[in-house]
């Protein structure tokens, strides 16, 4: 019998064990790095042809065409007003989903209710563009709004905000589940209602998790392709109504990259060109959400 | 828009594979006639593995400088070679043929409850579509039509249905105006026109066919009254200027190789299936015995030339 307090010779299989981590690491660190930098090069060629203020403030996005302009902005506000219509859908659902689950659901309703939900994040993202098109639209919304286009926003931003229901209750639920019930019991102890614990302890203390899984969800509508490809439509319109068609950034990247435009092209470098402004957009959300999430975050032991 | 891309339709090295004929075939030119020969290559391809057919896509122009410096040994055309053209062919020594292998048709497309627009003329199309056009209603485009929003759908800019309509409505190849939905998926016009009572689209004759059900096509006005497309129309020549022949220019001296006339053997032969692969129009019996005929004497001519590499 060896003493274990005794030191033993060195361990080989644990040097193994620790490279074959790191590398697994590495993997998609070096990933994001490639990814950067196969952006940043076409992206940075671009800017030397288009000036950087046409691109940012140019109000017409027509580079595929002949004498074509390069204003990013329609495809920005279409980003932006379906991210927005997604995220007036999500969170409320997603946030109420959550509070009733962690505060309200018999430990059963739960069982059955939270795989439910979650089955929901399985659905290919395809399989909702079709659903939006196909039903919302044709179904639904031309009922309530005769004049709808039939490729338009709304029904994108509907359905995509459904998609991320279950990324935001599945993780706001999380965070609420892992509040000490201690907090609960002290609430309740000095007279407090489900709904005061719910609103006035439970939340506040989980609001970093909560925050979290907004920004999560507001991350996977911004980047979200399909939905917008099959049921926005592909037409570039600096415009703020959503019941008109639009395209956003992802399915200019995804059209214009399926097309066969000429390597070298300033069309194909404007495909990055949108990328890279879209990897900034979305890397500054986080940054700021990362900055929201220390200044509430409350630590309990 | 112009493409620049060169694709190698077909490309494999397999020794010892095939009839034993080995070689290079390289073609270019236009966008539009692209597909036809691609599929022939294609097919061909499957008995003559050692058969390189290169089918590029460069543009009729962009094809003919190549041809006529002796870089191909054929070239597709959407419209007739022009006299510079045949200058420069002639300086470089370059003797070619004309084949005409397939029709090319267009078929302008609206709503089924579109009662209005049972005929419109080229120069209504132009107005719709010239670029910079500002008609979003169909009351612009003629004043007994409804006060009904009109929404376009179209090719993408990468296709040669794009190139096609727009050089012949608005007169410039990928001249258009750019406030519609352009999709290089055929079928999301398909969806956009069925989805909108106002809508108007475009594509190739063969896609309306497999929708005639669920759309209607418009009849064409150029000058000489409304003529329906279907595809009698389209090869008699009458469904003017939205059909038109698809040419191959052959070079006789790259003919008299083996490899080279196998494939435009192959490819004369079987006209009609090509076409229908490539989702054109085949051409007319009459047309495709002149198609025969001329490809026969063409033979006969390249024998007597001198075989060129």
């Amino acid at each position: 019998m060896s003493n274990p307090l005794v030191q033993q010779r060195p361990r080989i299989g644990e040097g193994i064990i620790k490279l074959i981590l790191i590398s697994a690491a590495a993997v998609s660190i070096l990933t994001t790095f490639g990814i950067v930098l196969s952006v940043l090069i076409p992206a940075i060629e671009f800017f030397s042809e288009i000036p950087l203020p046409s691109f940012l403030f140019g109000t017409e996005w027509t580079p595929l065409f002949k004498d074509g302009s390069f204003g990013v902005l329609p495809l920005v506000s279409g980003t932006l007003v379906i991210t927005m219509i997604a995220v007036l859908v999500a969170i409320p659902l997603g946030l109420g989903s959550a509070i009733y689950l962690s505060e309200y659901a018999p430990t059963k309703v739960r069982r059955v209710l939270k795989p439910t939900l979650e089955v929901l994040a399985g659905i290919p993202t395809v399989v909702f563009g079709f659903f939006a098109l196909e039903f919302v639209t044709r179904v639904l919304l031309v009922r309530i709004f005769p004049d709808i286009d039939i490729f338009n926003a709304l029904s994108a931003g509907l359905v995509m905000g459904v998609m991320i229901i279950p990324t935001v209750a599945s993780l706001s639920e999380d965070a609420m589940s892992a509040v000490p019930s201690g907090l609960r019991d002290g609430s309740y102890a000095l007279g407090s209602s489900r709904r005061q614990t719910a609103l006035k302890v439970v939340i506040p203390a989980a609001l970093s998790g909560i925050v979290a899984a907004f920004v999560l969800g507001i991350s996977r509508a911004i980047g979200e392709t399909m939905i917008v490809t099959v049921a926005a439509g592909l037409e570039p319109r600096l415009s703020l109504n959503p019941l008109e068609g639009m395209q956003t950034m992802t399915s200019f990247i995804a059209a214009a990259g399926a097309g066969d435009l000429a390597t070298g092209s300033i069309q194909y470098k404007s495909i990055f060109a949108v990328g890279l402004l879209l990897f900034i957009m979305t890397f500054l959300m986080n940054m700021v959400s990362i900055r929201l999430v220390r200044r509430f975050r409350q630590v309990y032991q | 828009m112009r493409q620049f891309g060169l694709t190698i339709a077909a490309l494999i090295f397999l020794a010892g594979c095939g009839g034993g004929l080995e070689g290079k075939v390289s073609v270019d030119g236009s966008s539009t006639v692209y597909p036809l020969t691609a599929i022939a290559a294609e097919d061909f391809h499957k008995d003559n593995d050692d058969v390189q057919v290169k089918v590029g896509s460069s543009g009729t122009g962009g094809g003919f400088e190549k041809f006529c410096r002796g870089e191909l040994d054929a070239n597709n055309a959407s419209r007739p070679i022009k006299d510079s053209e045949i200058e420069n062919c002639r300086k470089a020594g370059i003797d070619f043929a004309l084949l005409t292998m397939g029709i090319d048709a267009l078929t302008i497309v609206v709503h089924p409850e579109n009662d209005w627009a049972t005929c419109l003329t080229t120069d209504q199309l132009r107005a719709i579509w010239e670029p910079g056009s500002d008609v979003n209603n169909w009351q612009q485009v003629d004043p007994t039509f409804p006060d009904l929003p009109l929404r376009l759908f179209g090719p993408g800019t990468d296709s040669g249905t794009f190139d096609y309509f727009t050089e012949v409505i608005n007169g410039d190849e990928g001249a258009s105006r750019t406030d519609f939905t352009p999709s290089e998926d055929d079928n999301v016009v398909v969806q956009g026109v069925v989805g909108t009572r106002g809508g108007l689209g475009y594509f190739g004759y063969t896609y309306f066919e497999e929708n005639a059900d669920r759309l209607r096509a418009v009849d064409i006005d150029s000058g000489a009254g409304c003529v329906t497309p279907s595809a009698a129309t389209a090869q008699d020549g009458t469904y003017t200027p939205l059909a038109r022949p698809l040419y191959v220019y052959v070079s006789i001296p790259a003919l008299a190789r083996s490899e080279v006339q196998t494939f435009f053997d192959f490819y004369v032969a079987n006209d009609a299936y090509i076409a229908e692969g490539a989702k054109f129009i085949p051409l007319n019996e009459e047309q495709r015995q002149i198609l025969r005929t001329e490809y026969a004497e063409l033979l006969v001519q390249a024998k007597e030339a001198e075989p060129r590499v």
